[in-house]
């Protein structure tokens, strides 16, 4: 069970995951909060990019409505915490079994009626604009007005409510981020990583070889989707600010996505890559541009779109694949 | 609730949602022969409606007068994006064309947003508040003329499609694209074709759109999600479908603001995509794959 965890993983991949661990462990005592908040991004980006992953990466369905999933985690956690005053800890299965069930009726009603592709793609669009125009009309959870986490002044740190400093959510993070590379190596070198690879490649040739394809699709996006559950919970806690608006955009979606893209999408480490390049990108250029006195609206992502072309133009399965062949490490790491 | 009242704002429903079936009957023609989601559609057409604007601003030019060469220039930019950008990505996975796309919305957004910065603007010309009157209705005149604009645009294109050689070598390689290439048809220059006269359309549409709405860099991607909605809503591919989708939804849109909350429209929309995929996935008039 454990064993293929590392089973056939060069000894040097193992080192040099071993290597990043313990730099990302040792960062916050070195950065200044600027760095820290950077970080907390990118492995933000990187856990929702490797829940993605697992959709699209594993099983092939592309989803662009991620979004949602962020959403509702985000506002059921909050609204427990905020109503109820249950606690993360607790609230955070809530979310996700809610982020779960939405994903199993969209996944349902998708593989049922054999919708895939391009139109699963926009299904999944427009059941997050369906939620997000629902959650403005919420007046539970305050509508498009926002909906707010009480921010404490208090010096300590409340792990149990998860409120508290950036370093404290940089560790928990770090820690869920680690958690899911685990889980997802552990799902890709099992039978269901198998069966998902035979789908993802072949659906027609799986389905003859007896594989449940409807049931395995079915899992991936419920996993998918409790994972994408964690990072929303995260993002209510650490934000302290809900607007239906932003959270539930299109953009928000295409957001998360274009880490795993960009780093490799069906690789292990790609979106971990991928969210640490376009993050320090996005940020390099915020600076540069800074710098240079262009501040101009719009002049940044203006930039971030054309490196992101570039990227996809010129290295059509990302940029995690061709590195790890470089480095001659493992073929699905 | 008066039955004049409710006739009229289904009646403007219905001749906006002409003008947003054209917009969308441009991503419909590209999808339907090139089989590339274009993510950059609506973001094409807020570049139509700018180049609209400035026309108007600077030359006193009526929109429905410039939407003549703001069509040419989209033509041109949809023939280049196709030839250079996109060919090659026909082969790639749809992630990946998604991506690329993506990344062109994103600079064309936020390019408007450099130049036009964030204020909406519209075009008002002399006749903009003017109606008429169709027995006890009242209805924009510009909405009128739109529509009647965007069903004359539409018939064109489907004698172009029907009657022409080139239109029916643009068909063939939808159809059968090897085939295509085996009698040797030249498909990157008719993809690229195809792709410039989706572009040409969603510039046409664009313009008018100055007339009815207001512009900002960022309606383009709502506009991309709102033709997305309406071709397969109306079935991609369909020409005859995307006008009677642009027709659904802008009909739900201004009944819905009638009766709901006009910020409630986007989820009639949607609701009715959704109930349109789950049980006639190729759409109301598109053919089953």
């Amino acid at each position: 069970m454990i064993a293929r965890l590392t089973d056939g993983v060069p000894r040097r991949a193992l080192i040099l995951l071993g290597l990043l661990l313990a730099a990302l462990l040792v960062a916050p005592l070195v950065v200044d909060a600027y760095v820290l908040s950077i970080l907390i991004l990118i492995l933000y980006f990187a856990y929702t990019g490797q829940a993605w992953n697992v959709m699209m990466g594993f099983a092939g369905q592309l989803s662009l409505g991620h979004s949602l999933y962020v959403g509702v985690a985000a506002y059921t956690a909050a609204a427990l915490y905020v109503h109820f005053g249950l606690g993360p800890w607790a609230g955070v299965w809530l979310a996700i079994l809610i982020s779960m069930a939405f994903g199993l009726v969209i996944g349902f009603l998708a593989f049922r009626f054999g919708i895939g592709g391009v139109y699963f793609a926009l299904l999944t669009i427009a059941f997050a604009e369906f939620t997000r125009v629902g959650f403005d009309h919420f007046t539970w959870v305050n509508g498009s007005g926002g909906f707010f986490l009480p921010v404490t002044q208090s010096e300590d740190n409340d792990p149990f409510n998860l409120r508290g400093d950036p370093v404290m959510f940089y560790y928990l993070l770090l820690a869920i981020t680690a958690l899911a590379f685990l889980l997802c190596r552990w799902l890709l070198t099992g039978r269901i990583g198998y069966y998902w690879l035979a789908i993802r490649e072949e659906p027609e040739a799986a389905q003859t070889l007896g594989i449940n394809v409807f049931r395995c699709k079915m899992i991936a996006v419920a996993i998918s989707a409790g994972m994408t559950a964690l990072s929303g919970v995260f993002f209510a806690f650490y934000y302290n600010n809900l607007f239906p608006e932003q959270i539930f955009s299109m953009s928000r979606s295409i957001e998360l996505i274009l880490g795993p893209i960009i780093g490799g999408v069906g690789s292990l480490f790609g979106p971990i890559l991928g969210a640490f390049v376009l993050t320090v990108l996005a940020e390099t250029v915020t600076e540069l541009m800074h710098a240079l006195g262009y501040d101009i609206p719009g002049i940044k992502q203006v930039f971030y779109g054309i490196c992101l072309g570039a990227v996809v133009l010129y290295l059509p399965n990302g940029i995690w694949p061709p590195l790890r062949k470089r480095l001659g490490l493992g073929d699905r790491s | 609730m008066p039955p004049e009242l409710v006739a009229t704002v289904a009646l403007q429903g219905i001749l906006t949602g002409l003008v947003y079936g054209l917009m969308a009957l441009g991503l419909s023609v590209i999808f339907g022969v090139v089989r590339v989601v274009n993510f950059a559609h609506g973001e094409m057409m807020t570049i139509a409606s700018y180049a609209a604007i400035v026309a108007f601003g600077a030359w006193n030019i009526d929109p429905l007068l410039s939407m003549v060469p703001i069509a040419m220039l989209l033509f041109a930019l949809g023939y280049v994006m196709q030839s250079v950008l996109i060919n090659p990505f026909i082969n790639r996975p749809e992630h990946s064309q998604f991506i690329l796309l993506a990344a062109v919305a994103i600079v064309m957004v936020n390019g408007l947003l450099m130049i036009f910065g964030p204020d909406a603007r519209n075009v008002l010309v002399d006749y903009s508040l003017d109606s008429i009157e169709i027995g006890p209705l009242l209805v924009d005149k510009v909405r009128v003329i739109t529509a009647g604009m965007a069903i004359l645009i539409t018939a064109a294109l489907f004698a172009f499609f029907r009657l022409s050689h080139t239109g029916k070598a643009i068909r063939a390689c939808a159809d059968n694209h090897l085939g295509a290439l085996v009698i040797g048809l030249n498909v990157k220059h008719l993809y690229a074709l195809t792709f410039g006269i989706g572009s040409a359309i969603v510039g046409a549409a664009g313009a008018m759109m100055t007339l009815l709405i207001d512009t900002t860099p960022n309606i383009g991607p709502v506009f991309t999600l709102q033709a997305f909605v309406i071709v397969i809503v109306g079935g991609l591919g369909s020409m005859p479908g995307a006008l009677l989708g642009g027709v659904l939804i802008g009909l739900s849109e201004a009944m819905s603001g009638l009766f709901f909350a006009p910020s409630a429209k986007t989820m009639f929309g949607v609701a009715i995509l959704i109930l349109v995929l789950l049980f006639r996935p190729q759409g109301l008039l598109g053919r089953r794959p």
